[in-house]
């Protein structure tokens, strides 16, 4: 068991809501104080290099024109990172090669994080989600079909090194492609892919590639990673390890119930901040129409999460796990048991007004008092038989997501 | 007046057409709401023309070749319809995007086409970078597009009042329009220095409140058409979206 700990750097100093439109897309940059933003950026480098000292990995990723995440290029927080750290593996999840113009110069970054982090790259790939589509300027159709071929010219540029090749594909083409430097690790670095819904998790089990899944709770989880399993065991004739399936949820930790509940509901800026009108919600092409037409007549969001829910509603979910140590482990041992079992957690351990003292706090807790736990519950345990044991175990659907399904949080 | 509506195989995929009235030929490409084969206007025309009414493929649930990345195939998709519809001598109308494909299709090979009509077209980009000749329609809400393309507002669908089968296919029909017209956005930049070919007679009809692209834009696309153009301004419900009946 390995957790990634996560934040996605928001710029959270902002007016009032109801004061803006949208986070995402159109908030005009005014609202971005410069000096603010040099302290922010280092403040979170510094907090990874915390985590790493807490025993944990790391993860990051990257959002275009939103103060959700100041991060419009997730390869240059983990270039600092691979120099700042030495132990920790980098998770970059992930790259969105869907609305990449060059996967090539992708395959180039990763591969220079590789071999300065000496191969502690761990290298996802993302469609991106529905929000990305206007500042990209990229259609939102066929994004899927896009991002693997970008995914497969990348593959191919990692592991080609007896000179030049050309990849002719539909939408990206080069013909004397040849990177330097080549990764650290061979053949390649651990590739990741989001998984959002049954139909996307063929191609993952496929490549052995670790599939994440983000926040889909109780009521989805089993039917992503199930898939995954299914698709692993017919293509590989053996049960997908562990380390294969990633869950993202919120996780807070603390010494007493009321601090943990405190912490857990600035975590949950995460989700109420998300104020998104439908139509960056929804760029056509990225949605089947039925969804569409539910963003359309006004549903909140298009990203699937129950953004208003109460802290309680999240926890229920399983999106949020929040508490004691012995708290929390037993909320992640109870998803943990019922979705099958994962070998990854990916930790979102801050976000909007978490301070670092709580952060840190909350770090400590998790990685001296519930993660060995952890490690202790996935060493007890074989995927096949937790995958049994999950199985034996009734739907919870309780616990409904409102309006539609998860399939688009990336 | 009623229409025959069939399916017809091509080459590559396939197209779904309305057939009305009778008389020369007026092929009639629709813009981003979708088929107006049902529009009391088509009634009008259908009085002295066949008018002949395909539907872009992805608009009212119609299928998307696997092929189409954008208009460019559209454009040559519609090579084969002109083929399979036998198109000869025909006037070639294009409201919206829809003129867009017919500015296409007449500076490819103009033949075919007696006149070209050209209803509130988009196609082209008229300013400089930084002018935003054509509203981005995927950047406001819907509802709020929806009433820049009526002379009158009040005319424009009420979205909250559509059962979630007709929402559906709004939404299909957007999804479409996005696929056609996403990027470069509502315009091809090689467009303008094709347009010379367009050798028939043009008219260039405009609604004054359009509120997606505006009457100077209109003049400027028709200033790149060199067969001198009609040119007239109406209080015209630009869009011309199904079942309106204030179209005048």
């Amino acid at each position: 068991m390995r957790t990634y700990w996560f934040t996605e750097d928001a710029y959270h100093n902002l007016p009032p809501q109801d004061e803006y439109e949208s986070i995402r897309v159109n908030l005009p940059n005014s609202n971005f104080d410069p000096e603010r933003g040099h302290e922010l950026y280092n403040w979170y480098l510094d907090m990874w290099c915390m985590a790493e000292s807490y025993g944990l990995d790391l993860m990051n990723n990257e959002h275009h024109q939103t103060a959700t995440c100041m991060v419009p290029a997730a390869p240059l927080m983990m270039s600092i990172l691979a120099r700042e750290t030495s132990k920790a593996r980098l998770l970059l999840l992930g790259n969105p090669i869907a609305n990449r113009r060059n996967p090539v110069r992708v395959a180039e970054e990763m591969a220079m994080i590789d071999v300065i982090s000496k191969g502690r790259l761990e290298c996802g790939f993302v469609r991106g989600v529905p929000y990305e589509a206007a500042p990209a300027n990229r259609t939102a159709h066929r994004g899927s079909q896009r991002m693997w071929e970008a995914h497969d010219m990348i593959m191919k540029a990692w592991t080609t090194h007896d000179g030049p090749f050309n990849f002719e594909g539909r939408w990206f083409q080069g013909r004397q492609i040849n990177i330097w430097p080549r990764p650290y690790q061979q053949p390649a670095p651990p590739v990741w892919i989001t998984m959002g819904g049954r139909a996307s998790t063929t191609p993952v089990a496929q490549h052995k590639h670790v599939g994440a899944v983000f926040l889909a709770g109780y009521p989805r989880i089993r039917e992503i990673f199930d898939g995954y399993r299914e698709d692993y065991l017919k293509m590989h004739g053996e049960h997908a390890p562990f380390d294969r399936l990633a869950y993202l949820g919120l996780v807070f930790v603390g010494e007493n119930e009321a601090k943990a509940r405190e912490g857990a509901e600035k975590l949950l800026w995460y989700m109420s901040a998300n104020k998104v009108p439908g139509y960056w919600s929804n760029p056509p092409g990225y949605h089947p129409p039925h969804i569409s037409a539910q963003i359309m007549k006004g549903a909140r969001g298009g990203a699937g999460i129950p953004l208003t829910a109460s802290l309680d509603d999240q926890m229920a979910r399983g999106n949020v796990f929040a508490g004691t140590p012995d708290q929390v482990y037993e909320q992640i041992k109870s998803f943990w048991e019922y979705s099958g079992g994962f070998g990854n957690m990916l930790m979102m351990g801050q976000a909007g007004f978490v301070t670092h003292e709580e952060t840190e706090s909350s770090m400590k807790l998790y990685s001296e008092e519930v993660f060995p736990r952890l490690k202790e519950l996935e060493a007890s345990t074989t995927p096949a038989e937790a995958w049994e044991k999950s199985k034996a175990m009734k739907q919870r659907d309780n616990v409904p997501l409102d309006g539609f399904a998860l399939e688009f949080v990336r | 007046m009623s229409a025959t509506t069939e399916t017809i195989k091509l080459p590559v995929g396939e197209i779904t057409v309305s057939r009305k009235g009778t008389g020369p030929q007026l092929l009639l490409l629709h813009g981003g709401g979708g088929s107006i084969a049902d529009h009391p206007v088509v009634d009008k025309l259908a009085e002295k023309f066949e008018v002949i009414a395909p539907s872009h493929p992805g608009f009212n649930g119609t299928k998307i070749p696997d092929h189409f990345d954008g208009m460019p195939e559209l454009v040559h998709f519609y090579l084969d319809v002109l083929d399979a519809l036998k198109i000869d001598n025909a006037v070639l109308m294009g409201i919206s995007m829809g003129g867009w494909l017919a500015a296409e299709l007449a500076s490819i090979n103009c033949a075919r086409f007696s006149k070209v009509i050209l209803v509130d077209a988009v196609g082209v980009k008229i300013g400089g970078p930084t002018d935003r000749d054509i509203v981005d329609v995927f950047g406001i809400p819907p509802d709020e597009a929806a009433k820049l393309m009526y002379h009158d507002p009040a005319n424009a669908r009420d979205m909250s009042t559509l059962s979630d089968e007709a929402l559906a296919a709004v939404a299909g029909n957007r999804t479409a329009l996005g696929l056609y017209t996403w990027e470069p956005y509502m315009h091809n930049p090689k467009l303008p220095q094709r347009l010379h070919r367009v050798t028939a007679p043009t008219l260039f009809l405009w609604g004054e409140s359009d509120g997606l692209v505006t009457t100077d834009y209109g003049k400027a696309y028709a200033a790149l058409i060199p067969v001198q153009n009609l040119w007239q301004f109406q209080k015209l419900d630009i869009r011309l979206t199904q079942n309106r009946q204030s179209a005048s």
